[in-house]
Order: C-alpha cells, then sequence, then structure tokens
C-alpha cells in the first residue's frame, strides 16, 4: 500500500527557502505570487494492515518535527 | 574525570571536541561510535560535536537522534550527567527532545563561518560559571542551520527559568531572540550553535572556548 506524508512548516514558522523561491519566481518575471512554502513529500510503501496509529506514530517520532512542523498522512 | 566524545558517520568536529577534552582534563576522551549502545561505566561527561551527521538528511541531527547510542546519552542526561552538544550536536539535543526547540535553516539563507561575540547569559551554570554574566566572548560559528525556533511561550519560560545560556551580540542566523546556547530544566544539558573547541588556543585566535571546557570539567583554578 501506498501511503503519502506530506510535511509542512506550520503557520507563522519562517520559511527561508519558501522566500528564496518566491524571489526566484519573481526574478523569472511570475507576477502575482503572494507567497511561497517549501514542504516535503514523503512516499511510504507499507504493509496493507499498516494501522492509522502505527502511520501516525512514524510522523511524531520522526518524519515531522512536531516543534516546527505539520503533517498530514494520505492513504489509499 | 571519563569523557565520552560521539561519533555519527558525517561528524567533522569529534577530533576537535577530543583535543580540548584531553587538554583540559589531561585524559582522551572515548570516541563513542553511533551504533554502540553503552557509553564506557562511569562516563562523566558526554559531548556531541559538530558536523553533518548522516549528511543532514531529513533534518539536520534527525536521524543522529534516533540512533541506538542517543538512548544511553538520554539516560545519562537523567541521572544528571553533563551533556554538550555543540553546533550539529545541539541540532541532535533539540531533535532528541532533549533540549527544546528546533534549528531551522538560517534566515539568510548563507552558511554563517566567523568568529562571532556571544553575550554570556547564565553565569551560573556548570558549563559557563568561568563567565560573568552579561561578559561578551569571542566565539566561532560555523553553521548553515542555526537558526533557533521555539514558540513564544517557551520562549519566555527558558528565559525566564535562566536556561538561556548565550546570545549573539549581533544577529548572526535569524534565532529567536538571539539565542545561541540553551540548557535543559536541569541545567546539565547545554547545547550551543558556537564551536568552544575551536577556541582554546592562543593559535585558534583567542580562549574564549576554553574556560568552557574548565568550568564544565571542575579544573577552575
Amino acid at each position: 500500500m501506498k501511503v503519502n506524508v506530506y510535511v509542512t512548516l506550520k503557520p507563522g514558522v519562517l520559511d527561508p527557502q519558501g522566500k528564496a523561491i518566491h524571489h526566484a519566481l519573481e526574478g523569472l518575471g511570475f507576477g502575482g505570487v503572494a507567497d511561497v512554502r517549501a514542504g516535503r513529500f514523503i512516499e511510504l510503501d507499507v504493509a496493507d494492515d499498516t494501522s492509522d496509529a502505527d502511520l501516525d506514530a512514524m510522523c511524531a517520532k520522526l518524519l515531522a518535527n512536531t516543534v516546527i512542523e505539520n503533517y498530514r498522512i494520505e492513504r489509499p | 574525570m571519563k569523557t565520552a566524545v560521539i561519533v555519527f558517520p558525517g561528524s567533522n568536529c569529534d577530533r576537535d571536541m577530543a583535543v580540548a577534552l584531553e587538554q583540559v582534563t589531561g585524559r582522551a576522551p572515548a570516541m563513542v561510535w553511533h551504533r554502540d549502545t553503552d557509553l564506557p561505566d562511569g562516563t562523566d561527561f558526554i559531548a556531541l560535536p559538530g558536523g553533518f551527521s548522516y549528511g543532514d538528511y531529513l533534518r539536520s541531527g534527525a536521524m543522529a537522534a534516533r540512533s541506538p547510542i542517543l538512548r544511553s546519552v538520554a539516560d545519562a542526561a537523567g541521572r544528571g550527567v553533563p551533556v554538550l552538544g555543540v553546533c550539529n550536536g545541539f541540532q541532535v539535543l533539540t531533535e532528541a527532545q532533549l533540549l527544546p526547540g528546533a534549528l531551522m535553516r538560517n534566515a539568510g539563507l548563507n552558511f554563517v563561518c566567523r568568529t562571532v561575540p556571544l553575550k554570556v547569559e547564565n553565569s551560573q551554570s556548570l558549563f559557563t560559571a568561568s563567565y560573568n554574566a552579561g561578559e561578551e566572548i569571542n566565539i566561532p560559528v560555523a553553521h548553515h542551520d542555526g537558526n533557533y525556533f521555539a514558540d513564544a511561550a517557551t520562549l519566555d519560560r527558558i528565559e525566564g527559568e535562566g536556561r538561556v545560556a548565550f546570545r549573539y551580540a549581533d544577529s548572526v542566523n535569524g534565532s529567536a531572540r538571539d539565542i545561541a546556547g540553551v540548557l535543559n530544566d536541569a541545567g546539565n544539558v547545554l547545547g550551543m550553535m558556537p564551536h568552544p573547541e575551536r577556541a582554546i588556543d592562543r593559535a585558534h585566535g583567542g580562549t574564549d572556548g576554553l574556560r568552557l571546557f574548565e568550568a564544565a570539567l571542575g579544573v577552575l583554578a
């Protein structure tokens, strides 16, 4: 089973990389971009009977640093 | 005094740290590999060195914080053994939740490598007793992910409890409230981005870092 995990910075946490990407987009002439936030996408291939609790624990214990990041789990 | 330096794949300041510990204690530290599960018996000071453990995969310090030896480091810290984390070692300590907060990409995005002035905020801790409160010292930094972040409530709490050991005298990397070094609630774990082990000899350009090791290792004159 393929499970998608999206790790994003919490609102209010400064994202210097997002800012740099934003500047680069403007440099390429793309106007009208209000903001850019960069995150991480992780694809897990796990056993079909993997529980939601286990997936949540994987995120909380390693995949995301919950001091600064939120995560969202998308399973089929 | 039995000291130990934890070595991860990608550590690159482990030997500098060992030189500092040996210079102050007169005895070479044990170099403990990340896959080891136990610290040498009687270890009474642990250092986590700078570098790029595990290539900074996932997040700086994230993989090292889940390595086998860190369980023993956490146990020792819980028993009151002094633990010093410098640069990547600081990142590992926050990822292991032995210290509050997180270290993010520098606000200016650039790797910062220079000697910076620090203000000693807490001169009562076992690591900082050789300094005077408010004293300015000069210690080198060399990092890309040194931008200290914690939520406002956490910042208020650690400031109120005197757990900010050092602040940057000038903004260096965007750190919240210019925090450069943080203590745990018991005061026996210190994480700091600047490298005291790179300021222990006049040939380094300064010896302000030596005093931290002299205080922490109990050899104050």
